[in-house]
């Protein structure tokens, strides 16, 4: 299991709002700590790619199960 | 910074999401944001979002749970269950209210513009708007616009 130093769950919410949550959580972490978002928006994993893309934030990692899925996003 | 424009025209439930939801989410990815309400777009700055809805009346490709003739589509009060069946599935989906994203957009610093032509057209009160809006014309938007890496006219 993956360190992380804070959750987001996301669970059943869709798009935009994972998104637009991970951005928030994001907000007053510093540099370098790890959110892990729990979503089970099916297009969550392609947002969450372009979000990292185009913020900078790091995806460290991505997994799926059970229509569940994972994301560690870690703060620029 | 990266830089999006939205010109909003429509006020019905459909054609409300997509500034919202793209004007929340560019802001997310970090560009910098402006919406430009015109027409019946305006309707989209009220305080009070109940007037707007949904009709499957000249709306053909609206997926219906049960095929509807038009005759009946036209019928005193389909409107208004076509926009609570609407809202109801937007929200056993997880999906956000127009308030949310709304709020979402003001908290992100997404700038709105009302047009104030039309606003003075319509004869809209400025105090049933929200407040943290901006009032302008089109050369006030293309100002801004002409800088845009996307520009959008919804």
């Amino acid at each position: 299991m993956m360190h992380f130093n804070k959750e987001l769950d996301a669970r059943g919410l869709s798009c935009p709002l994972p998104i637009l949550k991970t951005k928030k959580s994001l907000a007053d972490m510093i540099s370098g700590q790890v959110l892990r978002v729990v979503s089970t928006d099916s297009g969550a994993e392609k947002d969450l790619q372009a979000f990292a893309r185009q913020t900078g934030n790091a995806l460290l990692s991505s997994s799926a199960e059970n229509g569940e899925y994972t994301f560690f996003v870690q703060k620029k | 910074m990266k830089k999006m424009a939205i010109i909003a025209t429509k006020g019905t439930l459909d054609m409300a999401y997509p500034p919202f939801i793209l004007a929340s989410t560019a802001a997310a990815l970090g560009f910098e944001v402006q919406v430009f309400f015109t027409f019946y777009g305006l309707q989209l700055l009220l305080k009070d979002l109940s007037d707007v809805k949904i009709s499957p009346l000249g709306n053909p490709a609206m997926p219906m749970s049960i095929p509807m003739p038009v005759m009946v589509q036209m019928l005193p009060g389909m409107e208004t269950l076509a926009t609570m069946m609407m809202k109801d599935k937007l929200k056993k989906k997880g999906v956000a209210s127009l308030e949310e994203l709304r709020a979402l957009c003001l908290e992100a610093d997404v700038k709105f513009v009302a047009c104030q032509m039309t606003v003075d057209l319509f004869d809209f009160d400025k105090s049933d708007f929200i407040g943290n809006i901006e009032y302008g014309g089109a050369a006030m938007f293309l100002d801004f616009a002409g800088d845009t890496d996307i520009c959008l006219y919804v």
